[in-house]
């Protein structure tokens, strides 16, 4: 199952530069461990130690934010499109 | 490299004052894309502030994809995030150094702690690289 990732500037790293790169998995959270076997130390940075998602990453499926869907256990289909974004967030806390 | 220091106009810097000024007591915040690699901001995009706090921004998480994606579609970058402090100083907190994830982008704060008597606002830039905070000059011009 093919599913197209975009990956934000401040993950390339891990992707070698890549803007996209491909994953399987049948939901997020297999997707996320399959670019982690792909992409060593990814995960890390999606995910917390309890398995959610990290509170300031967004993550969508198409067009939509997972967090309104399945979060981490969100179901993907063959040649849906996953975008990941670092929220933009801050302020004088 | 992008240089040392944001140039920006007069046009911009003012807008950015602006929205920061209407949003207060909380928090503005918003982009200024510019074409990929050349370190001018030229578009204005402000956002809406999800947390509308007075302590707290968070650009909407729908609104953020939209705005990638237009800036992807358009060979654009973020060159300046920007939002403002609304009772503190214009320079990052805690908080804004850990969830700074652009590394290319002018962070620009603007502080409207003392709006009422209408300024002068501090404005100041920063770059904010892997947790390190480094403040440049910013340069107001009439034009590129």
């Amino acid at each position: 199952m093919a599913i197209e990732v975009r990956i934000p500037t401040i993950l390339r790293t891990y992707t070698g530069g890549q803007k996209a790169v491909e994953g399987s998995g049948s939901t997020i959270d297999e997707l996320f461990k399959d670019l982690e076997a792909r992409h060593p130390g990814i995960r890390e940075r999606l995910v917390d130690e309890t398995g959610e998602l990290r509170r300031f990453v967004n993550v969508y499926l198409n067009d939509e934010d997972v967090r309104f869907l399945g979060g981490i256990a969100t179901e993907l289909g063959d040649g849906d499109s996953v975008t990941i974004l670092p929220a933009v967030a801050g302020g004088a806390g | 490299m992008l240089a040392p220091m944001l140039t920006i106009t007069r046009a911009l810097h003012d807008q950015i004052v602006a929205h920061a000024r209407a949003d207060h007591p909380d928090e503005a915040c918003g982009v200024v894309a510019g074409p990929a690699g050349s370190g001018r901001p030229e578009r204005f995009i402000p956002m809406l502030n999800a947390a509308r706090s007075p302590t707290f921004y968070e650009f909407d998480s729908t609104d953020l994809l939209k705005l990638y994606r237009e800036m992807d579609d358009r060979d654009e970058e973020p060159v300046v995030i920007y939002h403002s402090h609304t009772a503190t100083e214009a320079y990052p907190s805690r908080t804004d150094i850990s969830y700074a994830n652009e590394p290319g982008a002018h962070y620009v704060l603007v502080s409207t702690a003392d709006t009422d008597d209408a300024g002068p606002f501090q404005f100041r830039s920063f770059r904010i690289v892997d947790g390190q905070v480094t403040e440049e000059d910013v340069q107001v011009v009439q034009a590129y």
